[in-house]
């Protein structure tokens, strides 16, 4: 893609790999590194393009102008396959573009997706996500936002905002904010190939890891989430037997890596928190103390009002429902917290341990009001029915 | 190289309130950038208090409206700007961060090219 240094031929040559890939792929079977393969595609069909028509290439306007008289063949040599992804989502995920347009970017220059499928994946027209790609390509022309891995000292600023695109596309496929399903498997698998991708490139760096271990952790569970019937299940109903152990194992490990050297970082208490629910027979014998701790540093760190709703209820399970209560109230006034739907639902469950009958009834009826995941939805109505059942036999 | 205009925005109240101490301390502030960052400044100019701003208006029928003030009311007003050359937007970033904005910050435009 360096090759180009224009992002909309980048783009279509990406394009025409993924394709080839596909056709190639099915005939010969997969290479040992399908991504080294793509690239070396694309670059080949950048090069045929920019010989094509050497006037082209100098009409378009380019990432970094400084070899525009440079013969295309000169700019291949170097090119360290690894590379030139780590440059291609530095670029698309530099801080002059509104992170919306980051994650748009990287999914289509970097996963290959459509503009139709990125415009699906963010539940926008495909005219409204076609422009908004187009306005980040122009602006990364205009502003001159070079295509390039920046310099160490510029590289945790930017590694956050990498790392922070690849976790919100997570948890975006995670629990889809709205629809009838709760998972994105696409957007969840998009996201693991590019920690996987970013941990290849910086084998060293721990919040790398952390968020690597984070995604495995988290997703381990995935086949446990919703039953048969696709009623969403909590981390207390699931089947643990059914998690993906291959997955566990690997995070746990990454963990360790994450947190062996220096302060853990965000990702890796958060991956910390998830490794103890892993490796916990059972929700009531899950150390509670333990995630009270994690989400104790992950508070200093990263303060936050969505952290400290989920400390409150680690709390309510260490301390018991009060001192849960008590910490959720400590939050619940954040501006927010306001419209955040797991708050209400929280405090339902706490609520109903403390056999607050209506108050715990009108919890459950503002998280329903609040909620637009239909399988959250079912879950919040199907709690609800519970208690009503349970204060109707006694 | 491309060139970038650096707009300084500031909220003028503090400015005012920082006192001539604080102007002092603004103006030596904005020597050292100068001197720093000589090689790549190609203009730029402090501005009088919004106070003196005068806008005007076209109806798009030739006729024009004459006000006080400034074209928009903001918390922080634009107060000076520099004119810089870079490499690339994270250069012209890295000396947009050395521009002394202490009640404010600053904005940073590509100019545009024709050819």
């Amino acid at each position: 893609m360096r090759v180009t240094r224009d992002l909309d031929l980048a783009e279509e040559c990406v394009q025409d790999a993924y394709a080839q890939a596909l056709t190639n792929w099915q005939s010969s079977g997969v290479p040992d590194r399908p991504g080294a393969w793509l690239t070396t595609v694309a670059r080949r069909k950048a090069l045929d393009l920019l010989r094509r028509d050497a006037t082209f290439k100098r009409a378009l306007p380019f990432l970094v102008d400084d070899s525009v008289d440079a013969d295309p063949a000169d700019l291949v040599s170097d090119g360290e396959i690894p590379d030139d992804r780590l440059r291609l989502i530095c670029t698309c995920c530099h801080p002059a573009l509104a992170q919306p347009a980051q994650m748009a970017l990287t999914l289509r220059l970097l996963c290959g997706l459509t503009t139709t499928e990125v415009a699906r994946a963010f539940l926008v027209t495909e005219q409204a996500m076609a422009a908004r790609l187009t306005r980040s390509k122009k602006k990364i022309a205009a502003a001159k936002i070079p295509y390039r891995v920046p310099p160490a000292a510029e590289l945790p600023e930017r590694l956050t905002a990498v790392l922070g695109v690849v976790h919100l596309l997570f948890t975006t496929g995670h629990t889809a904010p709205v629809g009838s399903d709760l998972v994105r498997r696409d957007l969840v698998e998009r996201a693991t190939d590019l920690a996987r991708m970013l941990r290849q490139l910086l084998p060293a760096n721990p919040d790398v890891a952390g968020l690597l271990a984070l995604i495995l952790l988290t997703d381990a569970r995935h086949a446990t989430r919703v039953d048969r019937t696709g009623r969403m299940l909590r981390l207390d109903e699931q089947d643990r037997s059914q998690w993906n152990r291959a997955a566990i194992a690997e995070g746990l490990a990454l963990v360790r890596q994450a947190i062996a050297v220096g302060p853990p970082g965000r990702y890796a208490l958060q991956a910390a928190i998830a490794a103890v629910h892993a490796a916990a027979p059972s929700w009531e014998d899950t150390d509670w103390d333990e995630v009270v701790s994690l989400y104790d540093q992950l508070c200093e760190i990263w303060p936050s009002p969505v952290v400290a709703l989920n400390r409150a209820v680690a709390v309510s399970m260490a301390q018991g429902p009060k001192a849960g209560l008590d910490a959720l109230d400590a939050v619940a006034a954040e501006p927010e917290l306001a419209g955040y739907s797991y708050l209400p639902a929280a405090r339902a469950h706490m609520l109903a341990r403390l056999d607050r009958y209506d108050d715990a009834v009108a919890a459950f009826e503002d998280a329903i009001t609040m909620t637009s995941n239909e399988v959250e939805i079912d879950d919040l109505r199907t709690r609800l029915r519970r208690l009503q059942a349970d204060r109707a036999e006694s | 190289m491309a060139q970038y205009l650096v707009l300084i925005y500031g909220d003028e109240s503090a400015l005012e309130a920082a006192g001539e101490q604080g102007y002092n301390e603004l103006m030596t502030g904005h020597m050292e950038f100068g001197a720093k960052n000589e090689k790549a400044l190609a203009g730029g100019n402090a501005l009088q208090s919004v106070s003196t701003a005068t806008s005007i208006r076209s109806n798009g029928k030739g006729d024009f409206v004459v006000t006080d003030g400034p074209f928009a009311e903001t918390k922080e007003a634009l107060g000076g700007y520099y004119l810089i050359e870079a490499a690339d937007l994270d250069e012209a970033i890295a000396i947009a961060k050395q521009v002394p904005a202490p009640s404010g910050g600053v904005e940073v435009r590509p100019i545009r090219v024709f050819d």
